[in-house]
């Protein structure tokens, strides 16, 4: 390989079978290549994402069918999983990997990375500040989650989500509870409610509450006052009596609904339990649980991660690997975050890991085979809870000053006064003038304020036109038999000449524009 | 006789201007209001020249004369009227005004070297010659401004303001000269006055460029809609010289019309008349780019083929378009990409902000040019709350009219402005030329926002792309 050739961007294949998805769609081809980057994708990457390679290929990405080249000469590896051990051994030293990373389980393969001086990002270490929200990929995979659990639900579920009444019967609605309004809930809530479930949501964080409105949501609140609002979007642990509050509300709520759809989980940490082996009990047969925790143990005492099991009649879902289920979407969601932060690295030319960047050095992991994570705490942004901003009403006021003076009211009634000093010693035909004047300011003043704003252009040119009546006060001067002699007839024939241009051209411009309004 | 039948021809006239003007008030009007408007000029030229004809005073009207003076006028109107393009309208209402400042000057001068004018005395002596004073001095700075703006409008002149030192004083010193040398002008003996007259006229022409220089290219909707009003003061004050009640009446309405047009552009910019004629704005916040406050977040970049393809999935669409679309002629591209789309039912609606473009309105007569049915087009006012349903707005070609710093920043130079919140939009896509900040110098946080995506480029070439990429 040559020293010149383009720096690459390569996607292998996910070597774990049952992972559907690819780091990035075909779509996302064109953006790397645009930054510089010769991008390589191994054969069969995306088949089971519904992305064959000819898309790639036609996208201009290159096909690698030779799976140690494809880890041996990348120099820059789009993944999703964390790489396994043999992959790990087959990278190129001193490549740069992104992927998901999981550092604090994942102490092996970091130590097998650092031999080999490799630049890691971890997808799941980027900082959940407003600017890198679209580099979270935690956040899309939540959504694609959220979304898939009630298409699991329903399809364990065995009736409609939504009420019907038809000839055979009425068909109620299925009621739907959500735990935790974080993105997967949310996405959850929106989905159930678009397949005309009745939902409820609770969430310990009281900012959220008019999200889940706004998605069509009923808000579950506790006769209690806590702010479970905690930092980097998640919900901090509640006091003791906050989550006994809690629970008798989801005991009382697991007897009434269909399907508990529960999404809470505290990063690093084991997933607290919220529905006990007795609400379970409690629950009609044919209940459904989804539980999307299930990676941290669940929230479901019954739950057993990755397997869907029917206990006390109700199904309760553990899967976690919803977002491969939905591989399509969620490897275009993925490759749209990697795109945004492989900007962030720069182009080809310029490719760097700078740390200053507060998004990069959360994410980065491994600096040059040096583990650089955990990284130094910073200040992480407040999404829900941010006021928002009153406007600032001075402006108003400022106006409203500032013209007052200046306003056609007001300026009539100067002028107004001004001639009326004026015409004090002056006879009654200046003052039939005057009235003549004034009365026409006020009736230009109603007429034109009714004009529609659309129409001001061409109000503007047929005031234009109008005012071409000047051209009658030229007119009165060109009198005599030899106005080509008299200073003041040439002066008035210019001032006609000049005149009639206005009302030609006034008129005809107004006309040909009035002409091209049309309405449907 | 005669004399009381053209001055019911006047009086026809004039409620014929006035049924014009209100024929504007709605799209389905608004041709017979131009009709009424042509009838009633028609009607006024020809009982002066009945008036002329028979009227024994006023002596014999000379045909020969007037008659390739007018025609040449109406030949030179016909052809401007045919040929301007709708993006350059503001040039041509501009120049328009200057010819009646012009007339005006004129029309001054020639009542002023007219004999009868020598056998006034006393008060009425005194009225007519303030009357030719006001009518040649607001006519001189009506002609010279709306030149300046021309040249400004059309890009011959640069756009920025040009600030002298000390203008307030050089202006307030020319206001007083002519007030002083007027005072003169009462009392001066004919030859004395007439020269008078001339120092005044140009005082005021002078002024007028003066003033105008000093104004900035984006403020131009105010300026030419001043210089609207301008022109009809100045017929009015020929109107009165004349004691003639037509020119008075038609004077009175353009003027009118002309101030409450500045007054709603003001209002749209949250600035005071005075704020735009005396400002050049940025004077007074020294606005570097960058002024308000540090932006966060981070510019998005987005392709012809994604915006075509958002374009696709979208429901209801939003265009908001500023004057770099008329820069870029790109009005007729948005037309077809609005049609391919309402044959897909997708709800396309335009939002239009008042002072976008150059001249009050102007936007609406490039859509109707490229043949956008008026009732998809609405009004900022009508529009800002149905922004949150919107699922893709696009930007074309406008800044600070989209700006959210006029609502949240309230250091902002452009603070209380009323702006279209786009940034409510649930997408946005915003074709911008480049980054650079817009005409007030002050950046823009909506192309930071998450939901925007900038399509950088020539407005009408990103646009031609996204449309073939549509069909």
């Amino acid at each position: 390989m040559s020293a010149f050739a383009r720096m690459n961007v390569t996607i292998p294949k996910e070597s774990d079978p049952s992972e559907k998805r690819v780091a990035i769609a075909p779509d996302n081809v064109a953006a790397f290549a645009k930054l510089g980057y010769d991008v390589r994708v191994e054969a069969g990457a995306g088949e089971s994402a519904n992305f064959p390679d000819s898309t790639y290929e036609s996208a201009g990405a290159t096909i690698l069918s030779d799976r140690s080249e494809v880890w041996s000469q990348a120099d820059l590896l789009l993944k999703l999983d964390p790489p396994t051990m043999e992959e790990a051994s087959m990278i190129r030293e001193g490549a740069t990997l992104i992927s998901f990373a999981y550092p604090a389980r994942n102490e092996d393969l970091l130590k097998a990375l650092g031999e080999k001086k490799i630049n890691f990002l971890g997808m799941d270490c980027v900082p959940r500040i407003s600017r890198a929200q679209s580099m979270d990929a935690l956040s899309s995979m939540a959504n694609v989650a959220g979304y898939r659990a009630v298409v699991e639900a329903s399809h364990q579920f065995g009736r409609f989500f939504t009420g019907q009444i038809t000839a055979a019967g009425k068909v109620p609605p299925a009621k739907i509870l959500v735990i935790g309004a974080g993105v997967a809930g949310l996405a959850a809530i929106g989905a159930a409610r678009n397949m005309g479930a009745i939902v409820r949501a609770f969430d310990t964080r009281p900012a959220v509450k008019e999200e889940v409105k706004s998605l069509g949501g009923e808000f579950l609140e506790l006769d209690f006052e806590e702010d479970g609002t905690g930092s980097g979007g998640y919900a901090k642990v509640m006091s003791k009596e906050f989550i006994e509050a809690e629970m008798k509300l989801f005991a009382e709520q697991a007897e009434e609904v269909d399907v508990i759809i529960t999404t809470a989980m505290i990063p690093g940490k084991k997933s607290p339990v919220l529905i006990t082996e007795d609400m379970v009990k409690s629950m009609k047969r044919g209940s459904v649980i989804v539980d999307l925790a299930a990676e941290g143990g669940g929230n479901c005492e019954l739950t057993e991660p990755g397997e869907a099991k029917v206990v006390h009649g109700v199904n309760v879902l553990g899967y976690t690997d919803l977002p491969s289920r939905l591989p399509t979407q969620s490897s275009r969601l993925y490759g749209n975050n990697l795109v945004k932060l492989v900007n962030l690295l720069g182009s080809a030319d310029e490719f760097s890991i700078d740390q200053e960047d507060e998004v990069v050095r959360g994410a980065l992991v491994l600096d040059e085979g040096k583990l650089s994570w955990p990284p130094p705490k910073v200040e992480v942004s407040q999404q829900p809870a941010k006021p928002k901003d009153e406007p600032a009403p001075v402006s108003e006021e400022k106006a409203a000053g500032g013209s007052s003076i200046f306003s056609p009211g007001m300026m009539l009634g100067l002028l107004a006064i001004v001639l009326l000093a004026l015409g004090w010693k002056g006879e009654n035909e200046f003052l039939d003038q005057l009235t003549v004047f004034v009365l026409s300011c006020f009736v230009g003043y109603m007429v034109v304020w009714n004009v529609t704003p659309s129409l001001h252009t061409p109000l503007m040119s047929v005031t234009n036109a109008i005012s071409g009546i000047i051209l009658i006060g030229g007119m009165l001067f060109v009198t005599g038999a030899e106005p080509w002699a008299d200073t003041k007839s040439i002066l008035a024939g210019v001032a006609i000449f000049l005149a009639t241009i206005n009302v030609a051209g006034g008129f005809l411009v107004t006309h040909r524009m009035l002409k091209m309004f049309r309405k449907e | 006789m005669t004399t009381g039948l053209v001055t019911t021809a006047y009086l026809v006239s004039g409620i014929l201007f006035v049924l014009s003007l209100g024929g504007l008030s709605k799209q389905e009007s608004a041709r017979k209001g131009n009709l009424y408007g042509i009838l009633g000029m028609a009607l006024a030229i020809l009982a002066t020249f009945v008036k002329l004809s028979l009227d024994k005073d006023a002596g014999k009207i000379n045909f020969q004369f007037l008659a390739p003076l007018m025609i040449g006028g109406a030949v030179i109107g016909t052809i401007l009227a045919k040929r301007v393009e709708m993006t350059s309208m503001p040039e041509l209402v501009a120049i328009l005004h200057s010819f009646v400042g012009a007339a005006a000057v004129l029309v001054g001068l020639s009542t002023f070297l007219d004999p009868s004018n020598a056998q006034l005395i006393g008060s009425e002596k005194l009225i007519h010659d303030i009357e030719i004073l006001l009518g040649v001095f607001i006519g001189g700075v009506t002609f010279t401004g709306s030149v300046i703006a021309f040249g400004k409008l059309r890009g011959s002149l640069s756009g920025k303001p040009l600030l002298l030192p000390a203008r307030h004083l050089l202006n307030l010193g020319m206001v007083g000269t002519s007030i002083w040398l007027g005072s003169q002008f009462l009392n001066q003996g004919h030859d004395q006055a007439w020269l008078t007259l001339l120092i005044v006229m140009a005082i005021s022409l002078v002024l007028g460029v003066h003033l105008i220089v000093a104004i900035g290219g984006a403020d131009m909707p105010v300026v030419v809609s001043m210089l609207n009003s301008y022109s009809g003061w100045a017929a009015a004050a020929a109107g009165f010289m004349l004691k003639n009640d037509l020119l008075i009446i038609t004077g009175a309405l353009v003027g009118s019309s002309g101030a409450i047009l500045s007054y709603i552009m003001c209002k749209a910019m949250n600035r005071s008349l005075a704020n735009v004629i005396f400002g050049g704005f940025g004077t007074s916040s020294v606005s570097s780019p960058g002024v308000g406050g540090e932006v966060e977040g981070t510019i998005t970049e987005t392709t012809a083929d994604q915006v075509a393809e958002e374009l696709r999935e979208a429901k209801e669409v939003m265009i908001v378009p500023g004057y770099g679309m008329a820069v870029a002629q790109a009005q007729h591209v948005v037309k077809d990409i609005t049609e391919t789309l309402r044959a897909k039912d997708v709800n396309v609606r335009f939002a239009i902000h008042p002072v976008a473009g150059r001249l009050p309105g102007h936007m609406n007569v490039l859509l109707a040019e490229a043949n956008v049915p008026y009732d998809i087009v609405f009004e900022m006012d009508e529009i800002n709350d149905d922004l949150p349903e919107v699922d893709l707005l696009l930007v074309v070609g406008a800044n600070d009219i989209v700006n959210p710093s006029a609502l949240e920043d309230s250091s902002s130079p452009i603070a209380g402005m009323p702006v279209i919140e786009a940034w409510n939009a649930k997408s946005v896509v915003a074709l911008k030329r480049s980054m650079a900040a817009g005409y007030s110098g002050v950046e823009n946080p909506l192309y930071f926002k998450d939901n925007t995506d900038m399509l950088f480029g020539d407005a009408k070439d990103t646009l031609s792309a996204v449309f073939s990429k549509l069909g």
